[in-house]
This record gives C-alpha cells, sequence and structure tokens, in this order.
C-alpha cells in the first residue's frame, strides 16, 4: 500500500523532536497500548494485519493522528471487521449481549508478552539465494499490505545474511494465510537509493522477504 | 520511560483521543473484552521491568567477557535470552557492533519496530514523522541532531526494521573504563546509544539508561 505510513526519504517533517524525551507522557498512551496488547490476546488477528489496519487510512488522517490514535482506530476496525465489537457499541459506549470471559487476566497477559510471537517458520524449498548474491528488488505497488518501502522498489542490493522462513506479511495481514518465505537481509549502497547527497561509505539494510526479490 | 500516574494534569493533550480512549476502555472491560488486572499487568511490565535497563545489561556484559560478545554478535537472540529478556517484539534479535569505522543506526520507515525486550516501548522521536522520513536518508544529519558528530572515514550502516527481526547496537565502551564493574558499565549505556543515535557516556557524565 503505498500510503502515508511509507515515509523513509520523505521531507517537510523538520527536525526531530523531542529528542531529550525527560517529561512524563500522557497516561492514555499506556492505555491505548496496553488495550492493544490485551486485545490480541483473542487472537482475531495478528501483527501484520494489525499494521495493516494502521496504514489503511487517507493519508491526511494517517499524518493528522498522533501515534496511539493510529493504533487505537486500528483497534476499533479490528474488533469490528472480527465481530468483537460492533459499529453501534464503539458509538454508544454500551456493551450489548451477555458479558464475555476475556482471555488473560494478569498472569496471562505477563506470559503472553514473555512468549511473544516468533514469525520464524519451516519453508519446503532450499533459499533461492546465497549470502553475496546481488538481487533486485521488484518494483510493484501493491494495493495491500507490503514491507518493501517505497524507496527500496526496483534497487540492487546484496544479500548480507539469511535468517530462515518467516510467515510473509502480504498475505497474514489480509487473513490469506502465513505463506513463510525465506527472509534475508539485503544491502544497498545509500547513494543508489538518495543519489548524491548521501555519502559514498555508506549503506541501507532491510529485511526482505524472497518474493520481494529477483536473481539480477 | 517515564510515566505520569503521580501527575494528573494532562493540559497539554487534547482532550479527544484521551476522553476516546476512556471510552473504550471501559466498554471493553464492561463487556468482558479485557481484563482490567490484564491492562495493569501490561502496563506495569513496560514501566517497571521491561526497558533500557535490560538492553544496558547486555552491553556491559558484551564489555566486560569477549566470549558472550561473541555470542552476542552470532546469535544475539539466544545471548540475550541467556540474561533472562525474550518476548515480544524480542523475537528474532541481531545485535551491531559500533567500531571507530562503523557506525550502525536503526529505524523503523514503515511503522515503528523496535526491540521491546532490550529497550522497551519506544520513544516518541522514535516514532515521530521526522526521525522515520529522514534517518534513511540523511542519517548522518539527523545524528548531529543528536550531538554524533562522525568523521568521514566513519561508515554509517542504517538498518530499516521491515522484518520481525530487532537490532540492538552495541556501542563502543568509553575510554578510561578500563577495570570497571559489570553494573558500574551498565550505567553508562543509554536507550539512544543501543537505537545507535548516541554514544555511550564517558565516565563522569551522569544518568545511564534510565
Amino acid at each position: 500500500m503505498n500510503g502515508a505510513h511509507d515515509l523513509g526519504g520523505m521531507h517537510g517533517f523538520g527536525t526531530v523532536p523531542d529528542k531529550a524525551d525527560d517529561h512524563p507522557h500522557p497516561a492514555w498512551y499506556d492505555r491505548a497500548m496496553a488495550l492493544t496488547v490485551a486485545m490480541a490476546a483473542w487472537g482475531r488477528w495478528n501483527i501484520d494485519a494489525n499494521r495493516r489496519a494502521r496504514e489503511d487510512m487517507h493519508p491526511a488522517q494517517y499524518l493528522g493522528y498522533s501515534y496511539y490514535e493510529r493504533w487505537i482506530d486500528a483497534l476499533e476496525r479490528l474488533m469490528v471487521e472480527t465481530g468483537l465489537v460492533t459499529e453501534e457499541e464503539l458509538r454508544t459506549g454500551e456493551p450489548q449481549g451477555p458479558a464475555l470471559t476475556p482471555p488473560v487476566d494478569a498472569d496471562g497477559a505477563r506470559r503472553m508478552l514473555r512468549r511473544g510471537g516468533p514469525t520464524e517458520r519451516q519453508v519446503a524449498t532450499p533459499p533461492r539465494f546465497r549470502v553475496g548474491d546481488r538481487v533486485v528488488t521488484r518494483n510493484e505497488h501493491p494495493a495491500g499490505h507490503t514491507r518493501l518501502p517505497r524507496y527500496a522498489r526496483g534497487h540492487t542490493g546484496i544479500i548480507l545474511r539469511h535468517h530462515g522462513g518467516h510467515v510473509l506479511p502480504d498475505s497474514n495481514a489480509h487473513f490469506r494465510g502465513e505463506h513463510p518465505e525465506h527472509l534475508y537481509t539485503v544491502r544497498f549502497p545509500a547513494r543508489d537509493l538518495w543519489g548524491t547527497e548521501a555519502d559514498g561509505a555508506d549503506t541501507v539494510m532491510l529485511d526482505l522477504w524472497e518474493s520481494y526479490l529477483y536473481a539480477r | 520511560m517515564s510515566h505520569d500516574h503521580d501527575h494528573p494534569d494532562h493540559s497539554h493533550v487534547p482532550p479527544e483521543p484521551a476522553l476516546r480512549v476512556q471510552a473504550l476502555e471501559s466498554l471493553l472491560t464492561r463487556k468482558g473484552l479485557v481484563d482490567p488486572g490484564a491492562l495493569e499487568a501490561i502496563i506495569e511490565t513496560y514501566s517497571e521491568e521491561v526497558g533500557p535497563r535490560n538492553g544496558a545489561r547486555v552491553v556491559a556484559r558484551s564489555w566486560v567477557d569477549a566470549g558472550y560478545r561473541q555470542w552476542l554478535l552470532d546469535d544475539a537472540t539466544a545471548a540475550i535470552a541467556h540474561l533472562g529478556y525474550e518476548g515480544r517484539q524480542g523475537e528474532h534479535m541481531v545485535a551491531l557492533e559500533n567500531t571507530e569505522r562503523v557506525h550502525n543506526l536503526v529505524v523503523c520507515t514503515l511503522c515503528s519496530c523496535y526491540p521491546w525486550t532490550v529497550l522497551g516501548i519506544p520513544p516518541g522521536w522514535y516514532k515521530s514523522e521526522a526521525y522515520r522520513a529522514r534517518a534513511v536518508r540523511e542519517p548522518r544529519a539527523v545524528l548531529a541532531e543528536f550531538g554524533v558528530y562522525l568523521d568521514d572515514d566513519t561508515e554509517v550502516r542504517l538498518w530499516d526494521s521491515t522484518a520481525e527481526i530487532r537490532y540492538l547496537v552495541v556501542p563502543q565502551r568509553p575510554a578510561g573504563t578500563e577495570g570497571w564493574s559489570e553494573e558500574a558499565l551498565a550505567e553508562l549505556v543509554t536507550r539512544d546509544a543501543m537505537v545507535g543515535a548516541g554514544r555511550a557516556l564517558a565516565p563522569g557524565q551522569a544518568g545511564g539508561a534510565a
């Protein structure tokens, strides 16, 4: 999705804000984070669907929202999409139907955080690329979720590392299955991506799935 | 990471998102979708237990123990789990070593991927549009904003966290710390240094990975 979330390289945002980070943040940030994490325990969606929901909005809304507003907006839409709440419940704030039992209590939540959600999976086919291979990133512009940013499409890089098989976000985000693929760290010369303003010695690394790449 | 449970003055916050979250929390708890105790456990985990102190211990260990350092560089997930840090947003770790000639910097241009198990919840600047947009295109200018000035012969390696691999930068050990204990060294390791947006503190500089 060529959305406003794909920020790499954009101009106009000014200096990096609040670098000292030396003041308390609003309490609702914590509530928004905790609600999002706790609701994931229902297992109705996955981390890729979550990211897809956060980027699937009008670019002006994405940039107008603060960080945790995007989280809350995405959470509300995922809950409606998967039938956990209705639009009417969100509008009125009043729960309908019998009360449910939450999937995790305090201890369950701690176990869930400790366990995490590993995305490494077995892949039946051997890796197509080896460390040191030259590869080109595909120049595609899918309407759905993808993790190949616009700035790195159609560029030549070198395979730096193979990470084994990992869940493919492009399908998992849309509940079309995990379809794990080999994942690689690919190195690009910064000048190839950003032109002569970039330093000739600098490099940019991205973690990219096999179907994002073809052999050069 | 700072929290303001004891500071109820949110006058600088636009009321709308705070109210929206409050209404949502009320709905979800009354409907039985969320256990209030689970929310408190999650918040407490990231305010009390999981934060940059974890990463600082990993880095300090790597400074005093060459065997551990090699393990960290070869298999960061296992080496970090050995110190007790594992779980959400730290499932697949890679450690990046800063040297005299190489400076690593980590960003997530597409969202805000960050190694929670060792650094906690990312700070606002890491999630900002400016950092996400600029770090990848002009890392040296961004680093200068953070007070990190690099020589021309230092190479910048910029890591865009596009998958579930999470990166921990191992900063250079400061000069003048020979013979220091692991605990004392950990006090010099800041959160920013472990993203690559800073250096470890010199002896005598206050602070650490608060």
